[in-house]
């Protein structure tokens, strides 16, 4: 599978990595030429000679997305740090490209169910959050019993 | 009417003033503090601090009641993302959005978000009618309905000059609906004759803008530009 991850942030370059050590082909887009260090770092090769791609461009240029790639992407994934970033470029990649899987980050939990019921995949890492507090907070029966 | 106003810059604010004269309701959202904090003094409770692209904050603006929306903030996901919400989830029925960069006005058209208003294409669109050459000027883009209305001034020697307007055989999907002659107007009849100097309107189907300028333009050659 063809994947195109925008942003390489903490999360992105994660997923590209663990994406690249599955078999699969990854591209990189971000604007920051620095983030290719992060997707380097703890890695025996560089990225390019493990396969990877890298490219440095904005997420809205319609330029850099075609250079990345984006024309025969089977898979999408917008992880900039920005939500409506984000959301824009998924749907261009649905819309104008085609890309049967975008998925996007959207830190927002009510636009991240409102965007999921009009057809994106939405991953809100609020939302887990939230969910993994109030677990926190709840009397603790499990770890007890254990 | 009630407007929505997201992003109290410049535009924001000048559009709110002009709106509220009118004796329309107004609400301004601005999500940088101190600059709603510097609005609050002139508009009191018709301005609020929040991110226009959350959808609670819409809310507590009154969105469901919103008969236009206007985002005009200095991002075009931004300006995007809260017009597309306006739009499909408060199914609000008049948008209008601001272009920042003219480049991405692809991809407001792609999600359905119109008007997308350009401050960079509009001063190009008024350079290219300030500029007296044998050339076309858009005068009016219906996108939705797929015509365009634009005006030609005729060349000295254009093929067209001297000819009636019955006789032009201009090609499918565009008509000649105005002749200017010497500072007035007028609609031309089937024995209009065209002169040299006249600029005509005409409506037309997008991309026959070539075709169309061979006809007015000196020996029939469209001007380079």
């Amino acid at each position: 599978m063809f994947i195109l991850i925008v942003g390489a942030g903490r999360v992105g370059s994660a997923v590209a990595k663990s994406a690249l050590a599955a078999g699969h082909e990854v591209s990189v887009l971000d604007e920051d030429p620095l983030s290719h260090e992060r997707l380097d770092a703890g890695q025996s090769k560089s990225w390019e000679d493990s396969g990877g791609q890298f490219t440095v461009g904005t997420a809205l240029e319609t330029d850099a997305l075609i250079q990345a790639g984006i024309e025969r992407a089977d898979a999408f994934i917008a992880s900039t740090a920005g939500d409506n970033t984000n959301l824009v470029i998924a749907q261009i990649a649905q819309k104008r490209f085609g890309v049967e899987k975008s998925i996007v980050r959207v830190m927002d939990p009510a636009r991240a169910d409102w965007y999921g019921e009009q057809g994106l995949r939405t991953i809100s890492p609020t939302k887990h959050a939230i969910d993994m507090f109030e677990r926190a907070l709840a009397p603790d029966t499990e770890s007890e019993a254990a | 009417m009630y407007a929505i106003i997201a992003g109290a810059g410049k535009v924001g604010r000048n559009l709110a003033r002009e709106l509220i004269s009118k004796d329309h309701e107004v609400t301004l959202i601005e999500s940088s503090r101190s600059c709603y904090l510097a609005c609050e003094e002139e508009f009191e409770h018709a301005v609020q601090y929040g991110d226009a692209t959350e959808l609670w904050v819409l809310e507590r603006a009154g969105i469901q009641r919103a008969d236009l929306v206007i985002a005009v903030t200095g991002d075009d996901e931004d300006n995007i993302l809260v017009c597309q919400v306006a739009k499909e989830k408060y199914l609000c029925e008049r948008v209008i959005a601001r272009v920042n960069n003219p480049r991405n006005h692809d991809h407001f058209r792609l999600l359905g978000i119109q008007p997308a208003v350009s401050a960079t294409d509009l001063i190009l669109r008024l350079i290219e009618h300030e500029v007296p050459r044998y050339g076309l000027v858009h005068l009016l883009a219906l996108e939705e309905e797929r015509l365009e209305i634009i005006e030609l001034e005729v060349a000295n020697d254009a093929p067209t000059v001297g000819e009636k307007v019955s006789d032009i055989a201009l090609p499918e999907g565009c008509l000649i609906i105005s002749v200017l002659r010497g500072g007035s107007g007028f609609v031309p009849k089937a024995d209009t004759v065209i002169e040299a100097g006249d600029e005509v309107l005409l409506v037309l189907d997008p991309g026959l803008e070539e075709a169309i300028t061979a006809y007015f333009a000196p020996n029939g050659t469209p001007a380079a530009f």
